[in-house]
């Protein structure tokens, strides 16, 4: 990327999308990492905690990427993730224990 | 768009992929899920703040941010609120804590593990290089011993 044409260029709303699009790349890659401790985590809990560290990095890649395709509807996308992604590690730590008195 | 407005914007962003860098890597490396669950609700949370940050600025004055800022307030709220229950349920369950078998420190078992003597003498003995040794000796062992305690978790 050749960052410093840009900038004295101005513009910088194109250079804005590419630095956005590939910091949403450099996320996905952490998602992808984070499939680790999914798939061999010792215990039920360890998958529950990174399913949920996955989810935040999906809302953080789906806010970028409203940026860089220029797609505001997908910020609505990212909200109901959002929620969805806290109940479900909610409801799950909820169900895993005999009693459920998690919160 | 202003050039200081765009150094903000990349800087939020960068700061906001280090600090999922450093969650991520404690998910992956950390021993137990307590310590685990520790990382995921700090380090993350501040990741994933840094970047909604990013956005929020990124798409300026506008309704739109609004929608980006409340996502920001409710990452702040929920994340480690879910770290929480997750860790308690953890506990709940009984799972066992990572812990050395008894009252030693790291730099006991690097002192033990060791064939030269404990950190203290060797700094005056010969210069700088065994001290950084001898700690990263202790780390390795002492992670080693760990994934049979990690079995039993699963076990539990």
């Amino acid at each position: 990327m050749s960052l410093a044409p840009l900038l004295l260029s101005g513009d910088l709303d194109a250079a804005l999308a590419d630095v956005a699009l590939g910091v949403a790349a450099l996320f996905l890659l952490l998602a992808i990492a984070l499939l680790y401790r999914v798939v061999r985590g010792p215990t039920m809990q360890d998958r529950v905690l990174a399913v949920n560290v996955l989810g935040t990095n999906t809302v953080v890649v789906l806010a970028l990427l409203s940026v860089g395709l220029d797609e505001e509807s997908l910020l609505d996308v990212a909200l109901v993730y959002a929620l969805l992604n806290f109940l479900m590690a909610v409801a799950i730590s909820k169900f895993t224990v005999d009693r459920g008195g998690v919160i | 768009m202003e050039a200081w407005r765009f150094v903000l914007i990349v800087a939020c962003m960068l700061a906001g992929l280090f600090f999922t860098v450093v969650s991520t890597t404690g998910v992956l490396r950390l021993p137990d899920v307590y310590s685990r669950a520790h990382t995921a609700s700090q380090a993350d949370t501040l990741g994933a703040g840094f970047a909604l940050a990013g956005v929020a600025l990124a798409i300026g004055v506008e309704a739109t941010a609004l929608k980006t800022v409340l996502l920001l307030f409710f990452i702040f709220v929920t994340n480690p609120t879910a770290a929480h229950a997750i860790a308690r349920a953890a506990d709940e369950e009984g799972i066992e804590h990572w812990t050395v078998d008894d009252d030693r420190t790291g730099a006991d078992i690097a002192a033990a593990s060791g064939d030269g003597p404990a950190i203290g003498a060797s700094v005056g003995q010969s210069g700088s290089r065994p001290t950084p040794e001898d700690p990263v000796a202790g780390e390795s062992t002492a992670s080693e011993d760990r994934p049979a305690g990690d079995a039993d978790g699963g076990d539990a």
